[in-house]
């Protein structure tokens, strides 16, 4: 069915595009209006799409739109088509709606910055990026948007571009993601050498027929796996760079450099969810290769617990949000790499809210702190910024998964659903397990990092800060808390339309997993017995993370945390220190492409192309010009010698008999006709021809004919010689030719 | 005597004349030598003349024959204005041109 999903996307970009052209000139109100109004209209298409347009298609690949054919070359063709079924709905209606409220939080956070209208074009730009990503019907589509968000991403985190720091936090996340990107490239090359199409629906048809992706690739080798494998591990290496995973991890907590509301935007509510999406849109794919899923699901489960790990001791507001935001898309990656699509969509549904809305509080408690985001000096804010206090009350219990608000849900679903995954065969089996291990460890480091930020910033009676600072905290405008009121209702609320209801009897109550059925797959079944129990647990961990967090930071610093850091300093460093990973890649890979790229300079640069090329070529032309100017040399003599040599060559060659520079000898059976005339036209002198047909001395034709023909008496291999004359100057020439006659 | 004789008499006096111009460091030697260019020829165009039993040869060679004196008239006038710029006649050190 089609429907004009163009519109979702276009909308946000001619926003941009008409911010970027005239929005300098415009009052701030009218830029607000562009931007918002922008992202609201895309909204309110993407509403309508989905709950309207979208139930009748659901089951026939959801509503579509061809905008025109983008490439056509032999048998790839690339349509730029966009196709909304509940997933990329899910994920549209995400990013509007989140977008939207942070287009209108942004309208007071950057209110005194001079570059408003670049923040909105932007911003708007990237919702586009987004939307396209989401929205794209075909890998070529959808990478698009992957590197349009890419760039947004690299444009927001440099926004405040004047100090280098910010500069080099944009430069590393787009370099990492380049990374990233070059697998995502390599996976679509091999899916479109083995499926021939780069359209969702067909390689989703494909791999359902398994057959060409399930050809092995490097037999033989210990690369040996199926091509399915490849193609999802290099997919998903460009999800690892998009969505902030292990070993691509770096670049995200670097990305706080940017405004806040980017922050809650691109780097926690949408782009970095675009990994998690591109898995479960080609879940058909990850569905043919357990290997593949158990990797994804691994690095995933990892990059939570260390995540998480991490941010147990960051000092930066948002640096802590940040390795949360790492930790958590772990989560969502290791639901899809657990097979459980549902649910890591549904986390990334609840976390676009809890998260948006957390970052959304750091910047208002930043605001009122004169931009500072350093949590030692925070403290007792519950009372001085009571909305704040609340909403971040809220997205706290929240993301810890305390019951009954939407982490909790979320979470649960994950974690119950590695320990029931059945995706894994032979050999794979403890990854289900120890995945959820690892998750239930991660989700109580989740609470304890969570817990220690909301105590150390809201709770206590004094303010760790200067008088100054003190002086001048102060609640957010009206415009930043209202958006944070409603993604506070989100984050409370919104477990509730991905309800577990097979465990309460009633499956129609998931409402999610009832959407997104006709393009996941039916929901994962666990067995009630594993739900519940995992569900317990989970709580205990939550609340004993909290609890563990209240002994240590309850009212700020407390004896026992001071006690754990004199006791092991230099464990509490490296995690301070983010495990040196930044170090460490500096010293394995930056370092030594640094030293490669010197090299390279100095061989290809330096020597190469300067003192080769360069003045090579320089000293070629100097040589030419010293042997030049040695005729030049003003000698009357020397000129004269040169035109004696000159009219001695005319003489030489004007005197040659006239000949073709290769014989044309036609062969038809035993006889042979051979042409030895110059060019086409006939000699315009008259010479001697001699033609020895058996090279024996003895010519069989002679005469003043340039061509002559002969019969030889048995088939072999001759050679032909013709003896060419010119009688008035008795000059010859002679040549030969290869003759095989059969 | 066959015409060969002359056309070889006359290629060699066009050598020796050549040999001059191009080795002779002295300007009035060279122009001898080229003096001796032009009756090489001459000395051909007449061999030619008289084998073909046409009179243009020897029509062209008193062409030639004024050219010669009007080129020796020419290149002797260039000789003293050298002479009188540079105080020399010697063609090493006439390399003016070279500016």
């Amino acid at each position: 069915m089609t429907f004009n999903l163009r519109l979702i996307p276009l909308l946000p970009f001619l926003g941009a595009a008409i911010l970027m052209l005239f929005g300098r000139k415009w009052k701030r109100d009218t830029v607000l209006l562009v931007a918002a109004g922008a992202i609201a209209g895309s909204c309110l298409v993407a509403v309508d799409a989905f709950f309207t347009a979208l139930p009748a298609a659901a089951s026939k690949g959801g509503l579509h739109d061809v905008v025109g054919t983008w490439m056509a070359a032999g048998s790839l063709k690339i349509d730029l088509a966009l196709r909304l079924d509940a997933l990329s709905g899910l994920l549209c209606l995400i990013i509007t709606f989140i977008g939207f409220l942070i287009h209108i939080y942004s309208s007071g956070y950057m209110e005194h910055d001079p570059d408003y209208p670049r923040f909105f074009a932007y911003l708007n730009l990237f919702c586009g990026a987004m939307l396209v990503l989401v929205l794209g019907d075909s890998l070529p589509v959808m990478f698009i948007g992957w590197e349009g968000v890419g760039l947004c991403s690299y444009l927001l985190i440099g926004f405040w571009y004047s100090s280098s720091a910010n500069a080099d936090a944009g430069k590393k996340a787009f370099i990492t993601n380049r990374i990233g990107d070059l697998g995502f490239l390599i996976g679509m090359f091999l899916l479109y050498q083995f499926t021939g199409s780069l359209n969702i629906p067909e390689i989703t048809a494909a791999a359902s027929g398994g057959g060409a992706l399930m050809q092995t690739l490097f037999p033989g080798t210990i690369f040996a796996a199926p091509v399915a494998f490849w193609a999802a591990l290099f997919l998903f290496i460009g999800a690892t760079g998009k969505s902030a995973q292990i070993p691509l991890y770096v670049w995200l907590p670097d990305a706080m450099a940017g405004p806040t509301p980017v922050s809650a935007l691109i780097h926690a509510a949408t782009m970095v969810t675009a990994g998690v999406y591109m898995v479960a849109r080609m879940h058909a794919l990850y569905l043919l290769t357990p290997g593949a899923m158990a990797i994804v699901a691994c690095v995933g489960a990892l990059t939570a617990l260390f995540a998480a790990i991490i941010g147990f001791a960051q000092n930066d507001f948002k640096k802590v949000l940040a390795y949360s935001t790492i930790s958590q898309l772990g989560f969502m990656f290791a639901g899809v790499g657990t097979a459980n699509f549902g649910a890591g969509v549904f986390h990334l549904f609840t976390h676009a809210f809890f998260k948006a809305g957390l970052f959304l509080c750091a910047g208002s408690v930043m605001h009122a702190m004169g931009g500072s985001g350093d949590i030692t000096i925070m403290g007792g804010l519950r009372k001085k910024l009571p909305f704040t206090h609340g909403v971040f009350l809220v997205c706290w219990l929240a993301i810890c998964g305390v019951p009954f608000f939407s982490g909790f849900f979320s979470k649960d679903s994950i974690i119950s659903g590695a320990f029931g995954t059945e995706i894994f065969g032979e050999g794979l089996l403890w990854v289900g397990k120890a995945v959820g291990v690892v998750l239930m460890l991660a989700a109580l480091g989740t609470a304890f990092y969570m817990s220690r930020l909301y105590f150390l910033v809201f709770t206590g009676s004094e303010t760790r800060a200067s008088d100054e600072i003190k002086h001048h905290i102060h609640e957010s405008p009206g415009a930043m808390v209202g958006p944070l009121v409603v993604l506070a209702v989100g984050a409370a609320l919104g477990g509730f339309i991905g309800l577990p209801g097979g465990l309460l009897d009633h499956p129609e109550w998931n409402l999610l997993a009832d959407r997104l059925a006709p393009v996941l797959g039916p929901e994962m079944e666990v067995s009630r017995s594993i739900e519940l129990g995992f569900m317990v647990a989970s709580v205990v961990l939550a609340l004993g993370g909290i609890g563990l967090a209240y002994l240590f930071y309850g009212g700020g610093y407390r004896e026992p945390s001071r006690k754990f850091a004199a006791a092991a300093p230099r464990f509490v460093r490296l995690v301070q220190d983010k495990f040196r990973i930044d170090e460490l890649y500096g010293l394995l890979i930056i370092r030594p492409i640094k030293r490669l790229a010197k090299g390279v300079f100095f061989v290809v640069d330096r020597i190469l192309i300067d003192k080769i090329l360069v003045e090579g070529s320089g000293a070629i032309v100097g040589v030419l010009a010293r042997m030049a100017r040695a005729v030049q040399g003003g000698d009357v003599q020397r000129y004269m010698a040169v035109f004696a040599i000159g009219a001695a060559g005319i003489v030489y060659l004007a005197t040659r008999p006239s000949v073709p520079d290769v014989l044309k000898v036609t062969v038809s059976g035993l006889s042979v006709d051979v042409d030895a005339r110059r060019g086409s036209k006939p000699a315009s002198r008259v010479q001697d021809y001699s033609f020895d047909f058996d090279d024996d001395g003895k010519p069989e034709v002679t005469g003043a004919a340039p061509a002559a023909h002969h019969a030889y008496p048995r088939a072999g291999t001759y050679t032909v010689r013709v003896q060419v004359k010119d009688p008035n100057w008795g000059t010859s020439t002679s040549l030969k030719q290869k003759v095989e006659v059969r | 005597m066959p015409t060969t004789y002359y056309i070889v008499l006359s290629f060699v006096l066009f050598l020796i004349g050549t040999a001059g111009v191009l080795v002779r460091r002295n300007a009035l030697i060279a122009l001898m030598g080229i003096e001796l260019q032009l009756n090489g020829g001459n000395l051909a165009m007449l061999a030619f003349s008289r084998e073909l039993g046409d009179l243009k040869g020897h029509v062209f060679a008193f062409f030639i024959i004024a050219l010669a004196a009007a080129e020796a008239a020419v290149g002797l006038a260039i000789l003293v204005a050298l002479f009188r710029g540079r105080q020399t006649v010697n063609l090493d050190e006439a390399t003016l041109l070279k500016r």
